[in-house]
């Protein structure tokens, strides 16, 4: 598999980023060269192994249903780029 | 003074040789006389000698522990209340946290001073500390190499003994290999021991905060004070801490040591293998018992590893919005194009090659031929080192397959870059305990480290091997020109 | 003409009854100022981790018990990418491939007979936050309160084939999760939200049409004119030669049509996996059988119980069911009272539901509680009230709370039970009436509710109808 800039394109829309055409060009050739030493695995016969999430097999702890925290918007919203009234504000959203 | 073990800053300080306000500012006035080494983020002094006079008091009274009043450094990916913490990253350039990562919370209990925020590849991502807003690190020992990555900034203050310890976080070898490059002692513990809670996020299923310093015996100390359950982690392992001090001077003879074949490739320069050859036979001279085993599947680490973490990681850095806090971009018509231009500045070059990787193989149609074939070698690879301790107590090897390399080596050759990995990662995707001990010097007086990797959650085994080997060698006690 | 079948699947959102957030110790509480909610998970600050709340967990298997479905040992949350700003992670925590409960159902009852829905899954997952469209120069704000409220999402299978069907499931639905206290179920606040998945095809064809995904349907009314609408839509597009778009719409109330949300971009790719913060969801036996264990009595058991044990007929038992603390009320009085369990069903379903409805208010917080409605109806049992009065009685133990005896006293509701009293008021009402007596006895059997009214009357209403009735028909052959 190789990526085409366009490609690239399409993946920095999904994780937003922005590139130029010729950053997309430099892009994939880098990328290509990762993606073919990623595919190195393709070497490995994996069939009838269990995908594995966590670096060891472990179970959910489950948490007791109790309010432990507290107002503290003004603390948090102290550093936020934009705020009005204890929103948070960003360019107009339209459903 | 400054050149002293934090185990030696102790006993001082109860003997009153000196005060912790003394080293403290000894220490401060150092780092800014090393600015030139870029190792530093932010330099904390005020609070530092705040918590230095506090530490003072406790010692006065005869309170406090064996780290009360030892100075240390963060890496600048914990958060730390009232004290910004950048991750290396302009998107976070603003950015103080309103609360303490469990880690420092659980140093600052112990006594320790934090006088600043070390410098670190932007988020994690590199192996050479090349990657950050802040320019690169330099290494103590050779200011034109790197400091190895990502806890670069960590690796130089304790090289340059700017501090006895610094904390470092590890997803792919982020403390073993600045610590082998810079001539540390640096553990990353087994997968849960230390909580995650505060320290910013790369790859969840991979990251463990640990520490560096100039001895295992420190490291031992350090560890047991940051390590324990946090019920604010999901994945922290709720069972007890052993006692690593309390094991350091057992004898490690009849210990079984293996030695993979894999890990002793023509990949690793001949210098290094030299040095981890004569530290194996330091090894057999402290009674030891060498086993050959098999990690069949340990080429598939670099691969396997470099799609799981970027994948963790274009997840894990979406919250980088420019919403609620960190960097927005000045202008913008609507909400898509802050996004864009927000993150576009907001990281560099290695961290939007990784987000863009970690889409594209989770995305429809390559998520099972990406995604799930490198959970599963990630099995494999588990798997192997499951069978290799049914034949050994530890694993060693070297832990890079060079010393430092120059500044600007590779920076535009990412898989090069990566493959400063090939022998570290792999201890994170099984989640194992795994040190880099100083083992020798190449003839450019640059440092090589020895690779000590331990069965899940026996920290114990490898803190005890490297200990005795330092007792029988002094690599760990050299220090770099100009910084005595 | 052709002859269309709607198919309809349901998606409902259902928020769960804890008190804090599904992975986070901040509270959920309705109507809080904005962000004040909002904890360090919520908003996502960095370096913070999401630990599960067992409570949702115990409540998503509750469902599922009460559904007769599958309780998974074993589910697993993932995350699914998008950006979006009430989103505060970029990525929502959801159950995907393996969720918490798989395979139940739930039987509607419709006009050709009962109809059982298929239940494929319920899975947990976290709220986003509400974006607040007011005038921030022209900006948006959000409120990151909601963010990670624990929801129960309940997809159906695509079995209703009329929006008559989906109401029926939805009003079947809604009233389970609130009578096993899984949600509150307020519609209003939102705690119980409802998208459906529309398509049509040409009936007798066993392949499905194209769907539609229809959003924002909150309320049953909506629901119906909303699938309708759009069935009508789906089949002028279709008669008409024209496709249906797979896509989501937007149901508008004012105007009562669907519209296309505008797709902002290329389709979706939300690169689900597994959220690394959390490892799997293990349930074991014991948990399970703990649940299993607090169940409350499943609705349809209680219903036929009902009917066999109290000889209710199935509508007056249904109506009882209607919430748990009715049928919980309905049971305390039974046990205590000596009036039949009819005239108890009644009397619930009847005069005290009118009062809780007018005053706007569930049972639980009724003024009569089960006490004191049990003495009202033991006193109408004994005939110290008539029916008439209980319900006057009722009125004043509404906003009164002295119990029923002292009511009784200092208001004299007392009914005339004593015979010769009655034949003493009997005698005088004859008396003073002698031509209506005329009447009666020359065949009129008409004035005999005449002279009923004036005995009842004279004894302002006290005397027992049944004792006035038997004694006046002596008196009067």
């Amino acid at each position: 598999m190789s990526l085409s800039p366009d490609q690239i394109q399409q993946l920095a829309r999904l994780v937003r980023l922005k590139f130029t055409e010729s950053e997309a060009d430099d892009l994939s050739e880098q990328l290509n060269d990762i993606i073919s030493m990623v595919e190195q695995m393709n070497q490995i016969d994996t069939r009838h192994i269990q995908p594995m999430s966590h670096p060891q097999d472990m179970r959910l702890r489950l948490r007791k249903d109790i309010v432990t925290e507290k107002d503290r918007h003004k603390e948090f919203q102290s550093g936020a780029p934009a705020t009005d009234s204890g929103l948070y504000l960003v360019p107009r959203v339209v459903e | 003074m400054e050149c002293r073990t934090a185990l030696e800053h102790s006993r001082a300080l109860k003997g009153k040789e000196y005060s912790s306000v003394e080293l403290t500012r000894a220490l401060l006035e150092h780092s800014q006389s090393c600015a030139d080494l870029n190792a530093f983020i932010t330099l904390t002094s005020e609070q530092a000698l705040k918590q230095a006079s506090h530490a003072d008091r406790l010692i006065a009274k005869g309170e406090g522990g064996p780290l009360t009043g030892i100075p240390l450094v963060h890496k600048d990916l914990f958060c730390t209340k009232d004290v910004r913490t950048t991750c290396g990253s302009r998107i976070l350039d603003n950015f103080i946290s309103p609360y303490d990562a469990t880690l420092v919370e659980r140093l600052q209990q112990a006594g320790m001073v934090m006088l600043g925020k070390a410098n670190m590849d932007e988020f994690a991502m590199g192996s050479s500390t090349e990657n950050s807003y802040y320019g690169p690190t330099r290494n103590p020992w050779n200011h034109e190499r790197v400091p190895g990555g990502s806890s670069g900034g960590s690796a130089a203050v304790v090289a340059a003994r700017l501090a006895p310890v610094a904390t470092g976080t590890d997803t792919g070898g982020s403390i073993r290999q600045p610590a082998a490059l810079c001539g540390l002692s640096g553990i990353k513990p087994s997968y849960g021991r230390v909580s995650r809670y505060g320290m910013v996020a790369f790859a969840s299923s991979l990251d463990q905060g640990g520490i560096m310093a100039l001895t295992s015996e420190d490291c031992a100390y350090v560890l047991q004070a940051m390590s324990g359950f946090d019920e604010k982690d999901s994945t922290s392992i709720n069972q007890p801490v052993p006692d690593y001090a309390n094991s350091l001077s057992d004898s490690i003879a009849g210990k079984a040591v293996g030695l993979p074949k894999e890990f002793f490739t023509d990949g690793v320069d001949e210098e290094v293998a030299e040095a981890i050859r004569e530290s194996i036979s330091v090894l057999e001279g402290l009674g030891a018992r060498m086993v050959e085993i098999d990690l069949p599947n340990s080429a598939a680490g670099i691969p396997c590893y470099y799609v799981l973490a970027p994948a963790e990681a274009s997840s894990n850095l979406a919250r980088f919005d420019g919403v609620r806090y960190g960097h927005r971009t000045f202008e913008y018509t609507d909400i898509i194009e802050m996004y864009e231009a927000t993150r576009s500045e907001g990281f560099g070059p290695e961290v939007k090659r990784r987000l863009l990787i970690g889409a594209y193989v989770l995305s429809i149609g390559y998520f099972e031929a990406y995604y799930v074939k490198a959970q599963k070698l990630r099995r494999l690879i588990a798997d192997d080192f499951s069978r290799a301790f049914e034949k050994c107590d530890v694993i060693v090897g070297p832990t890079t397959p060079t010393t430092a390399f120059p500044i600007g080596l590779k920076t535009d050759d990412p898989v090069q870059m990566y493959l400063n990995d090939v022998f570290t990662n792999s201890a994170n995707l099984a989640g194992l305990p795994a040190m880099s001990i100083p083992a020798g010097f190449d003839r450019q007086g640059l440092p090589i480290g020895l690779h000590l990797i331990g069965k899940y959650l026996d920290e114990t085994t490898i803190l005890n091997v490297a200990h005795q080997y330092q007792l029988n060698t002094d690599w760990h006690q050299r220090i770099p020109e100009g910084y005595a | 003409m052709m002859q269309w079948e709607p198919v309809i699947g349901l998606e409902v959102h259902v928020q769960l009854m804890t008190d804090s957030k599904l992975f986070s110790g901040a509270p959920i509480a309705y109507g809080a100022h904005a962000n004040h909610q909002a904890c360090p998970v919520s908003i996502a600050l960095p370096g913070v981790l999401p630990v599960m709340n067992l409570e949702a967990a115990r409540l998503a298997v509750r469902f599922g018990l009460a559904i007769g479905a599958k309780v998974e040992k074993r589910s697993v949350f993932e995350r699914k990418n998008y950006f979006y700003p009430d989103l505060p992670k970029g990525y929502q925590i959801s159950q995907y491939k393996h969720p918490v409960v798989s395979g139940g159902s739930l039987t509607i009852e419709t006009g050709t007979g009962d109809r059982v829905i298929g239940i494929t899954r319920a899975h947990l997952e976290e709220d986003a936050g509400k974006s607040v469209h007011e005038n921030f120069h022209g900006m948006t704000g959000i409120d990151f309160n909601r963010a990670g409220t624990p929801l129960l999402e309940i997809v159906s299978e695509p079995d209703m084939r009329s929006a008559e069907e989906a109401v029926a499931y939805l009003k079947k639905l809604h009233a389970l999760v609130r009578y096993f206290e899984v949600s509150d179920g307020n519609m209003q606040e939102g705690s119980f939200r409802c998208d459906a998945n529309v398509s049509i095809r040409p009936k007798g064809n066993p392949e499905l049409g194209t769907r539609t995904e229809l959003k924002n349907i909150n309320s049953f009314r909506f629901v119906e004119k909303a699938i309708n609408f759009e069935i009508e839509r789906q089949i002028d597009v279709l008669e008409d030669g024209g496709m249906i778009i797979q896509e989501t719409r937007l149901y508008d109330s004012e105007r009562d049509e669907t519209r296309s949300m505008r797709s902002k971009e290329d389709a979706q790719d939300y690169r689900y996996f597994p959220d690394p913060d959390l490892p799997e969801m293990i349930l074991d036996d014991e948990f399970i059988e703990e649940v299993r264990a607090n169940l409350p009595e499943l609705p349809n058991h209680r219903k036929s119980r009902y009917e066999q044990e109290f000889s209710l007929s199935p509508p007056v038992a249904e109506k009882l069911l209607r919430d748990r603390d009715t049928a919980d009320f309905f049971e305390r009085v039974c046990e205590r009272s000596r009036s039949d369990p009819k005239t108890i069903a009644n009397w619930i379903n009847g005069e005290l539901t009118a009062l809780l409805n007018e005053r706007n208010i569930e049972i639980s917080d009724s003024p009569v509680d089960s006490d004191r409605f049990t003495a009202l109806l033991d006193h109408m049992a004994d005939k110290t009230l008539s029916g008439k009065m209980a319900k006057e009685v009722l009125m004043h133990l509404a906003n009164d709370p002295s119990d029923v005896d002292a009511i009784i006293e200092s208001k004299g509701f007392r009914q005339i039970t004593d015979s010769s009293e009655i034949e003493r008021v009997v005698g005088e009402v004859l008396d003073a009436n002698a031509p209506q007596v005329r009447q009666y006895r020359e065949g009129n059997q008409k004035v005999f509710g005449y002279l009923m009214g004036q005995v009842m009357k004279a004894t302002d209403g006290k005397a027992d109808p049944g004792q006035v009735n038997q004694i006046l028909r002596n008196l009067l052959e």
